[in-house]
């Protein structure tokens, strides 16, 4: 008989070959799981090759999630649970686990031949070298082929094939997740393969039952669902969020969107996703380069459309022209950077957050622009929306950064309801704009100029890349001109700062450092600070979701703490940053590894300086 | 006074049917050198343009950077001055999202055929509703006389002082090996035959090609002299027209033919006689006959066909897509909307 064991959080890692469907067992526990109540987030980690050779260590996928009773920020530091489907899955993920964990292996394939082809001389399961962990050794091949055996239709090698969902169904059991989730998505995936069906749901139910009545496994773990706020949720990663909230900002917006962009890792995935939403009214190209997908949105702004392109970090060096032309045109468009490790290639596949001076400077001459930073898989939804609003409110591009580990992790998102969402009025010009003349240049309030589209009658004008004379638009190599006409658009995007939400200070009394943080940093410095709080330290956290321009409270923010610690993934941009603009001694943690920062590296920087 | 505020006669709902080429002369003081084909080009696109019949604010007139791409501002319609060689990408952009709109993309050879190649056989192989002008003088001019992608083998300027070594593009078997569906050469200094070849360009329904020979006074004059002075033109103008015999010359003493290899040769009429010579059939599916013509002579001093060398009608990029899009964005609203952001698994937390 087992045992049942209450624990607030837990953190699961499955791994396999990545022909071994683990990103499709992780997903399916993860919708079992959410569904079940606990909050979690989740991150993938591909192999970076499509397909690399089977059993090796260069071939492994994995999938991380943490799932918890209370609400959670990160994926997790340290599994402590590994499932490894083979020898190559727990050489590559041994390392990374808690001292004590649970690791659960598919015995049947710890064989000869596959212990070499993850370069171990022995059978860890064997030599004592995992004494440290409690090992369940599960002849994971060998019971699905069984359990599905007798089915029609479906030969030894498809029913081997269903083994991913036999580890599931051990997992759900040891978790106590909801089973019939994960048999109607079975059903639904393979409503028309009846033998498929029937053989992966008996592998799943398999695996279940394994747990149910095999000794082997003496121990059920319970995670209550987490208190979260009331309301309808569902599971996205950010590459869905940004998508989402693309598609909402040209709904309340009206205008169309289209969306232009060239295959690039990890960026493709927000192509794939808007590809297919072709009856939601959205456009989209796949262009011959990144430049062309650049001017391809532009286009389309100029002729009252949403245009938005989408890359990872060399796109952007490819853009910066179309973007810089934009800036002169001010026309509204929206430019997302998946941001991921460099230089040049770099790591495709890996996260890093070091595109931030080049967004905000990465182009010849004065060309300012609004950047905005995703800090959580869902708030990618606001920020795509804010990047629109401050775009066409504007008339401006607007870099929306975003990141590889962003991109695919998942957390659940609070759906917002439509009443709530942002107004975003094009307010297209009408008609002439001074004593009967239409003057392109001519500014509003927040020194906006108007947007007048082609097709409407008696506003015909021209704009281009070349400096403009203020109001009327026309070619101009003015001296006095130039200066004035740089000094409007540094100072329409300045004062963006009078229209974004203050910085907001996650302060404990007492606390005289200061954490501050942007983009993906915001789940381990806000997990970090809890920790260290939970330990009695004294800390405080901000998090900027405005890069340019910064909130308008910052530098008052930032002088009202005796330190400040900048924790990012690069070698420390936005500590310059605000060295540069308020001369304020910030303190940099930077970790360059094409990995996401951990909560716990947080909680030993902030000891550290208590 | 703003040159983009002035109003004309479509604005007061008399029709367009009114607009005069003075109608598509914009404010802007035209600033190309004395003696530039450009100026030819551009009064040719403003007599055309009071055909097509449209509101002077329903066409576009995009640009990339050169001296062309000054023509953006010269030009009474809306106009977008792009970046090098990106206006056929930008064009794109636009075309495809405002397919009511007539959209000119127009450039030099160093523009559209250098930095701009890839997007000028991209927009061609999609077939988008664009009409590509592209202005050859076969030399590079706003910076100053380099060799350009047209400039002939061997030729010297300021960056090949000892000849360039780089063999030309044929601009037109360019664009025929990217599928382009429809494909005219012209020379500035024959207005009419310009706004003949513009016309055709207009009525087809996809991506049109328009190369225009033209005379850049300052660092190439006189590279067609031989197609455009009153004494060697005739000798050396082949019109193609469709579905007539192919022949040129004072008297049309002269013709083309093909060879039995299937190569196509200059002959003289009376040796050859009328039946031996090629019958233009510019909607002929298979491009081969366009590609030989395109390739009939390999320098501006030899005879050298004009007009349009192909129109095959193929499926316009977006048209299969386009009523689906406008009637999807249409319907969608706060319903739709809510129905997407709650696709997938959702779960809801009581309070």
């Amino acid at each position: 008989m087992s045992r049942t064991v209450d624990k607030d959080r837990v953190v699961i890692r499955i791994a396999g070959d990545s022909g071994d469907g683990m990103q499709l067992a992780g997903g399916r526990f993860t919708d079992a799981t959410a569904v079940f109540g606990n909050d979690l987030a989740t991150a993938p980690s591909y192999p970076a090759e499509v397909r690399a050779p089977a059993g090796t260590l260069r071939g492994v996928s994995a999938f991380q999630i943490h799932f918890a009773s209370r609400d959670i920020l990160t994926p997790g530091d340290r599994p402590n649970v590994l499932v490894a489907m083979n020898p190559a899955a727990l050489k590559s993920n041994v390392d990374t686990l808690e001292s004590g964990a649970t690791i659960v292996v598919n015995d049947d394939a710890f064989s000869k031949r596959n212990l070499a082809k993850a370069g171990y001389d022995a059978n860890p399961l064997e030599d004592g070298s995992l004494s440290e962990f409690r090992v369940y050794r599960v002849p994971m091949t060998s019971m699905t082929v069984k359990a599905t055996e007798s089915i029609e239709g479906v030969s030894s090698r498809d029913g081997a094939r269903a083994k991913n969902l036999f580890a599931l169904g051990v997992l759900s059991w040891m978790y106590g997740r909801p089973v019939e989730v994960t048999e109607e998505w079975i059903e639904r995936k393979f409503a028309n393969r009846g033998a498929i069906l029937t053989a992966n749901l008996a592998a799943f139910h398999a695996g279940y039952n394994f747990g149910e009545t095999a000794d082997l496994l003496d121990v059920r773990y319970r995670v209550k669902p987490a208190a979260l706020r009331p309301g309808t949720y569902r599971n996205v990663d950010g590459t869905t969020a940004t998508a989402l909230g693309l598609i909402a900002a040209s709904v309340t917006s009206g205008l169309p969107l289209l969306f232009a962009s060239y295959p690039i890792t990890p960026a493709s995935e927000l192509l794939h996703e808007l590809a297919r939403q072709r009856s939601l009214g959205v456009r989209t190209i796949q262009a011959e380069d990144e430049i062309a997908a650049a001017n391809m949105a532009l286009g389309a702004a100029f002729g009252g459309q949403l245009g938005v392109t989408a890359t990872s970090g060399p796109g952007m060096d490819l853009k910066a022209e179309t973007i810089g032309l934009a800036v002169a045109l001010e026309l509204p468009m929206v430019i997302v950077d998946v941001q991921r490790a460099g230089p040049s290639t770099g790591m495709p596949t890996k996260p890093e957050s070091a595109d931030l001076l080049m967004a905000l400077y990465g182009r010849h001459g004065e060309s300012p622009l609004p950047v905005i930073a995703a800090a959580t898989p869902a708030h990618c939804f606001d920020a795509a929306l804010e990047a629109v609003r401050l775009a066409v409110d504007y008339r401006t591009p607007v870099i929306l950064l975003s990141d590889a580990f962003l991109a695919n992790s998942s957390e659940p998102w609070l759906i917002p309801n439509i009443e709530d969402l942002p107004r975003i009025d094009p307010r297209f010009a009408q008609g002439p704009n001074l004593d009967g003349e239409f003057l392109p240049y001519l500014r509003d309030e927040r020194l906006a100029r108007p947007w007048a589209i082609p097709g409407t009658i008696g506003l015909a004008h021209r704009i281009g890349g070349l400096e403009k004379e203020d109001g009327t638009g026309n070619i101009s190599y003015d001296p006095e001109n130039h200066a004035r006409m740089t000094s409007l658009r540094a100072e329409k995007v300045r004062g963006i700062a009078r229209d974004i939400a203050p910085l907001e200070v996650d302060h404990e009394d007492g606390a005289e450092l200061l954490v501050l943080g942007w983009g993906s940093s915001y789940g381990p410095i806000t997990a970090g600070a809890r920790r260290v709080r939970e330990r009695g330290g004294k800390v405080a956290a901000a998090h900027l979701f405005h890069l340019n321009p910064l909130p308008a409270n910052t530098g008052e923010v930032l002088r009202s703490y005796r330190r400040v610690l900048v924790a990012e993934t690069n070698t420390g941009q936005l500590s310059q940053i605000v060295r540069a603009e308020f001369l304020v001694d910030a303190e940099s943690f930077t970790k360059l590894e094409g990995k996401p920062l951990l909560a716990a590296e947080l909680e030993r920087e902030i000891l550290e300086r208590l | 006074m703003a040159d983009g505020a002035r109003y004309h006669a479509s604005e007061n709902g008399s029709g367009v049917a009114t607009l005069t080429k003075q109608d598509f002369v914009s404010g802007q003081e035209t600033r190309w050198c004395p003696g530039c084909g450009d100026y030819a080009v551009l009064a040719a696109v403003q007599e055309f343009l009071p055909e097509l019949g449209l509101p002077l604010e329903r066409i576009v007139f995009v640009t990339g950077i050169g001296c062309a791409g000054r023509f953006a501002y010269y030009m009474n319609t809306y106009g977008l001055h792009g970046i090098h060689g990106r206006a056929p990408a930008l064009a794109t952009g636009l075309a495809v999202s405002r397919p009511d709109l007539s959209v000119w993309a127009l450039g030099g050879d160093g523009d559209m055929l250098s930095i701009g190649g890839n997007h000028l056989i991209h927009a061609l192989r999609r077939n988008i509703p664009i009409k590509i002008l592209v202005l050859n003088n076969q030399v590079y001019g706003l910076t100053k006389g380099q060799t350009s992608p047209t400039s002939e083998l061997g030729k010297v300027t300021k960056s090949t002082p000892f000849g360039s070594e780089d063999q030309p593009f044929n601009p037109l078997a360019l664009a025929l090996g990217a599928g382009a569906s429809f494909v005219a050469r012209t020379v500035d200094r024959d207005r009419h035959h310009v706004i003949e070849v513009l016309r055709a360009a207009s009525e087809h329904p996809g991506a049109a090609f328009v190369e225009i020979y033209h005379n850049c006074p300052i660092f190439n004059d006189e590279a067609y002299a031989a197609l455009t002075d009153k004494d060697t033109k005739d000798a050396h103008q082949i019109r193609l027209e469709h579905g007539l015999p192919i022949r040129f010359g004072a008297e049309r003493e002269r013709g083309v033919a093909r060879r039995p290899d299937g190569s196509l040769a200059i002959v003289e009429v009376a040796d050859a006689g009328e039946d031996a010579l090629l019958v233009h059939d510019a909607h002929r599916a298979d491009p081969s006959m366009a590609f030989a013509l395109a390739h009939l002579s390999q320098r501006v001093s030899e005879p050298t066909p004009i007009g349009v060398f192909r129109a095959v009608e193929r499926p316009v990029h977006g048209e299969s897509s386009r009523e689906e899009l406008e009637a999807a964005h249409e319907a969608i609203g706060p319903g739709e909307l809510e129905a997407l952001l709650h696709g997938g698994a959702t779960w809801t937390v009581e309070s």
